[in-house]
């Protein structure tokens, strides 16, 4: 079931601290995260915002190196961004002066691939995501769903052995996010890649995710892992019934154990 | 909602023309009722008689401030994006070349001009040397400024490409960087026929400066108006023909759209 080509991650004790405003003060944004993601597996990092969750995907991804502690991607130790990785940002990153086929085609341009062997499947992707009939427009005529459609396209045309997604939905109404949110599951169940998928909406990453990892504030660091046992393909109504509540209400309790969550007075 | 916007977009240009001859009538009026002295103020249509007489003229001397215009104008705009391109590689190459560039710009260029003609002789190269240094300040810093504001996930997303500096450069700052670099030279090209007129000025036996500086010499105040206008015209079009370039080359860009 799985695809070969697709890596594991491995992060050992990592931890992250940034120089504050003065030398002598410091920010620590990550305090030891040990974790490992199967290959194929679709993890949702979960906490609340500042809490260091983009910090460790963009250590995955060698933006930036981590302070202490080591990441693995397959077998190789993440000292630069690895090779054939996928990335979607929260906002969709898209370059205004290429179209959106262009736009997809980037990753083979960056890496000199030959354009012709890989626009089939940037024309195929296009369609998956509803956006055939838009290949030739600019990103400035879609609307903010279709772009990050479209960035999700990007981020799959090269087959990338890691899909690091950074709040990909944070920007949209409530109802494109739903709709990616089924949209990019059943292209996870086609394509079964390794997924590091951050957000911050509960229902979001129970819904997508085969385990949720649930972060505790400043400075961040693992509070509970949940395994997500709902069987795919899930469908939106899934939301409502008694199994997915249990779980969004484990990690509310959570967050109410944190100081995050608190009834009024 | 095509038709009413072009409807609207020629209705503004038939008034923009209506108001120059309104303008032109009331300037042709004022100096015939109060007798005004064709050496202090001539009349629209003395002017217009004065360039009728001597059309290829006149268009022979409009085309060589063109063309020291444009030389000083093209060489601007490649020596200033290639400075920028520099700057924005280093911190060290910011603070020595673009202070450096500051220091040079806070002179007076106009005041150098005579030094070129003593480096330059007094042919066209001192016209588009003085042309290109003042016109290139403008490039370099809107390109600076260009290079350097691409988002922090743009650039990202470059890295996370694997993509290096060259690369980054080429396919991400730089296209990122045009619609500034277009506002840069859009500055430039009118600076550029500023500075050819100057190098006219201090030197010359050809161009619309140098038919100004000896048409005052003369007291022939209508041939001085007369390349005056010719100077506007050509600075008009200069402005458009950057306008119209920017627009087939950035088809994308936010303001070139809806307008």
């Amino acid at each position: 079931m799985t695809d070969e080509r697709c890596s594991g991650v491995t992060i050992e004790k990592v931890s992250k601290t940034y120089r504050g405003v003065s030398d002598q003060e410091t920010v620590k944004a990550l305090s030891e995260v040990s974790l490992d993601i199967a290959p194929g597996e679709f993890v949702s990092i979960l906490g609340p915002s500042g809490c260091g969750k983009s910090t460790l995907l963009r250590c995955v991804a060698g933006l930036e190196t981590a302070s202490t502690g080591t990441i693995r991607v397959g077998d190789t130790l993440v000292k630069e961004p690895p090779e054939k990785l996928g990335m979607v940002f929260q906002r969709d990153a898209l370059l205004d002066w290429r179209s959106v086929l262009a736009n997809v085609m980037l990753p083979i341009d960056f890496r000199h691939g030959r354009r012709s062997d890989f626009l089939p499947r940037a024309r195929e992707l296009l369609e998956t995501f509803g956006l055939a009939d838009f290949a030739d427009s600019f990103p400035s005529q879609l609307s903010g769903g279709m772009r990050q459609r479209a960035s999700i396209c990007r981020a799959l045309i090269d087959d990338p052995q890691l899909l690091l997604m950074d709040e990909p939905f944070g920007a949209l109404d409530a109802l494109t996010r739903e709709q990616l949110n089924v949209e990019l599951q059943s292209i996870w169940m086609k394509s079964h890649k390794t997924v590091m998928f951050v957000t911050h909406s509960i229902a979001e990453a129970v819904f997508l995710a085969d385990r949720v990892v649930v972060f505790t504030p400043r400075p961040g660091s693992i509070a509970e892992i949940l395994k997500i046992e709902t069987p795919r393909p899930r469908r939106l109504e899934v939301r409502g019934s008694h199994e997915f509540t249990q779980y969004v209400d484990r990690i509310r309790d959570l967050f109410a154990d944190m100081g995050l969550l608190r009834e009024s007075p | 909602m095509r038709t009413s916007s072009h409807r609207s977009i020629w209705t503004s240009r038939a008034l923009t023309l209506l108001s120059i001859v309104i303008v032109l009538l009331i300037w042709e009026f004022l100096v015939r009722a109060f007798n005004i002295k064709q050496i202090v103020l001539p009349a629209p249509s003395v002017i217009l008689k004065d360039l009728a007489s001597s059309p290829w003229w006149y268009l022979e001397q409009a085309w060589y401030t063109l063309l020291m215009t444009l030389g000083g104008f093209f060489a601007a705009v490649i020596v200033g994006v290639a400075l920028a391109v520099l700057i924005v590689q280093s911190r060290l190459l910011e603070n020595t070349i673009f202070t450096l560039m500051v220091g040079i710009n806070s002179v007076p260029k106009v005041a150098v001009a005579p030094l070129f003609v003593i480096w330059l002789g007094t042919g066209s190269a001192p016209k588009i040397a003085i042309s290109f240094l003042i016109a290139l300040f403008a490039v370099t810093i809107d390109s600076v400024l260009g290079l350097k504001s691409v988002p922090q996930d743009i650039l990202d997303l470059a890295k996370s490409l694997r993509g290096g500096r060259f690369a980054t450069l080429w396919r991400i700052r730089f296209p990122s960087a045009l619609p500034s670099i277009f506002a840069g030279m859009k500055v430039a090209i009118s600076l550029a026929l500023v500075g050819a007129i100057v190098g006219e000025f201090v030197s010359s036996n050809r161009g619309l400066g140098y038919v100004i500086l000896s048409a005052q010499g003369m007291f022939d105040t209508p041939r001085v108006f007369a390349a005056i206008l010719i100077l506007a015209v050509e600075s008009v079009l200069l402005f458009y023909a950057i306008v119209w370039i920017e627009r087939l080359t950035l088809p994308w860009h936010a303001s070139q759209r809806g307008h």
